[in-house]
């Protein structure tokens, strides 16, 4: 540190030793090499401490007989994967979500699709059409329960409603099972359409205008230019979407939760026919507080939507080198009758 | 915490000015495509304006088929949810909840995005990876030790306990670093260092300004995800709660009065609906940028 006071003004210029830099340099040094880490130590920190921790931990807790109020009691290595394992509501549970899923999610995305095709037209007032699609976007899953859970209702909801108008009994929306999923499926549905129909659009947009018109001139109507030209050009935005609505449907929990508390506290139906698996976590937590079995679920749970997301990931690869050799193959047929 | 992942952003979003020509091969479009559009909108407002039709009467009015003039009763049932429940505690709570959290976010995400992007260090490639990889955890499964932690740390019902958990997010990191590697130029960060600028002032000085639209989204919707979290803040602090939390206890107990249950849907979005209605166009931008990427 004092090198820089001692050597004099006036001294002839040599070579400084290596290990001699000043203090500024090797505060400079330091500051270069230490910096980066101090940038991304805050993430690291906390969603290991927030995010990791906690995920790890459910397996500690899953492998223990523990209770909400008593705390963590004696090991009792699978035996609370064992009776989740073998307890039907788990079951019913996780039917439940499957067939949610599948109702919200694949009318979703085609509903999505079409959406974003009509708005990939050349409008007017762009802005207002894409606004309004994504109105529904911005009201909170809770509010959305609420709202839907008394358009569903069966005296007098809004649905029942308009069924009488055509001369359709009314439904049992809360009662029966089929009919809860649908309604709850709905309210996702609702929700999420706009949203995904702006991604789908905007991947749209950046299909190269060239490939459309190469088509148009090849003879390709509007109907067979979206099938050939845009959805093959989507596919990873489309893929991405998917993934995304696998891990949040999976989840489901606020719309369940809220659709019919007047009968049963709110645990998904007096009969459980639309409680999803987060939903029976929460029963099995915090009404039956038991921690360890709700542990349990967690990671079974973990692992389902892990493994739907890998499949649905697969799946979209194997399609996609699929569609790619099909088009080798006819690229190069084409180019030996040339 | 809730599931809701926004796309990737990418700088290199396609430009809207090609598009124009882009569009020559179709014309305008005919009525059909109009009319279709305005029946999905349609349908999917109506419900909303269904809900302040029925807040704004009585539970009699549930009864008509497709009611579309709105009633009287709005204000009084809207001080009936007041009186229901706490709600502007709720409101309160929500706006700190959700403005720490997105401070934090976009912080701590600004940050790592900025160094992953810009920086060169040791390890950086695998660290970024490890941040990818943990976008896809459902972090919400692990509610259970969360919980039990807060309970050690005596912090149930306290806002904090709501908040820490959702202090940072990968999508954030990420989100951010796509962002920044392509719209800081790597001159401008050997310039202010030529410059004699050590790295945080740098990073203050040349990456923030740059940074400040891919922020803004990233902040808008990390706002979103926090105001209209219910899970886990009906865990943690029942008994204090988010508005969310608040709204959801309107519908307790056998006898449920609608109007007054939807006058509270309403006036909860009501917030919701004003930054719609300001900062719309950014959250599609922000929605259809992030679709983009290769």
């Amino acid at each position: 540190m004092t090198s820089t006071l001692i050597r004099p003004a006036s001294a002839p210029p040599q070579p400084a030793p290596r290990a001699r830099l000043t203090r500024r340099q090797r505060l400079s040094r330091f500051d270069v090499k230490a910096s980066p880490y101090l940038y991304i130590a805050p993430f690291f920190v906390l969603f290991g401490l927030t995010g990791l921790f906690p995920l790890v931990y459910t397996l500690v807790v899953s492998l223990h007989d523990w209770q909400l109020l008593q705390g963590q009691g004696d090991f009792v290595g699978l035996a609370n994967f064992a009776a989740v394992l073998q307890d039907r509501f788990f079951w019913n549970s996780i039917g439940n979500t499957l067939s949610i899923f599948v109702l919200s999610t694949v009318p979703q995305l085609l509903v999505a699709l079409v959406i974003a095709a009509v708005l990939d037209q050349n409008l007017r007032a762009k802005t207002f059409w894409r606004m309004s699609v994504l109105l529904p976007y911005i009201v909170s899953p809770v509010a959305v329960a609420l709202i839907f859970s008394s358009v569903f209702n069966e005296q007098s909801g809004l649905v029942n409603n308009l069924l009488g108008v055509v001369g359709i009994e009314p439904i049992d929306w809360k009662q029966d099972t089929l009919a809860s999923h649908v309604a709850i499926a709905t309210m996702v549905n609702w929700r999420w359409t706009g949203y995904n129909a702006l991604i789908l659009l905007a991947a749209m947009q950046s299909v190269p205008r060239d490939l459309h018109e190469a088509a148009a001139i090849d003879g390709a109507g509007a109907v067979r230019r979206f099938l050939s030209v845009t959805l093959p050009g989507i596919r990873p935005t489309f893929v991405f979407v998917l993934i995304t609505a696998t891990i949040g449907g999976l989840q489901i929990f606020a719309e369940p939760r809220l659709f019919d508390v007047t009968t049963a506290g709110g645990v998904g139906g007096s009969d459980r026919q639309f409680q999803t698996s987060v939903l029976y976590l929460w029963e099995m937590a915090f009404f039956r507080q038991n921690f360890g079995e709700a542990a349990a679920i967690a990671w079974l749970l973990f692992l389902l939507i892990v493994g739907i997301g890998l499949i649905n990931f697969l799946l979209s690869r194997r399609i996609a080198s699929a569609e790619s050799a099909v088009r080798r193959r006819r690229d190069r047929s084409k180019g030996a009758r040339r | 915490m809730s599931a809701a992942t926004l796309p990737v952003p990418t700088a290199s979003a396609a430009p809207e000015a090609p598009r124009r020509r882009r569009r020559g091969l179709g014309n305008r479009p005919g009525f059909l495509v109009y009319g279709l559009l305005t029946a999905f909108v349609l349908g999917s407002s109506y419900p909303l304006w269904w809900s302040f039709v029925v807040a704004s009467g009585s539970n009699a009015t549930r009864a008509e088929t497709l009611p579309l003039i709105p009633g009287e009763n709005f204000v009084r049932n809207a001080l009936t949810v007041l009186d229901a429940v706490p709600f502007w505690l709720a409101v309160g709570n929500s706006l700190i909840v959700a403005s720490v959290i997105t401070l934090s976010v976009v912080t701590f995400g600004t940050l790592a995005g900025y160094a992953f992007a810009k920086l060169r260090f040791k390890g950086r490639d695998g660290l970024m990876v490890s941040v990818i990889a943990t976008m896809a955890i459902p972090t919400q499964l692990g509610i259970i030790p969360l919980f039990i932690s807060m309970r050690q740390l005596g912090w149930t019902g306290e806002l904090g306990a709501i908040i820490v958990p959702m202090l940072v997010t990968a999508f954030g990191v990420f989100f951010m670093r796509q962002y920044l590697v392509d719209v800081i130029p790597d001159e401008l960060i050997e310039a202010a260092r030529m410059d004699g600028a050590n790295q945080i002032r740098t990073f203050l000085h040349v990456a923030v300004p740059a940074a400040r639209p891919a922020m803004a989204i990233l902040g808008l919707f990390t706002f979103m995800l926090a105001w209209t979290d219910y899970l886990w803040p009906l865990i943690v602090a029942p008994q204090n709660p988010t508005l969310q939390v608040a709204l959801s206890q309107l519908q307790s107990g056998y006898y449920v009065d609608y109007s007054v249950v939807l006058a509270g849907a309403v006036l909860a979005s009501l917030p919701l609906l004003v930054l719609f209605v300001v900062a719309g166009r950014q959250l599609i931008g922000g929605i259809m940028q992030g679709a983009v990427k290769g």
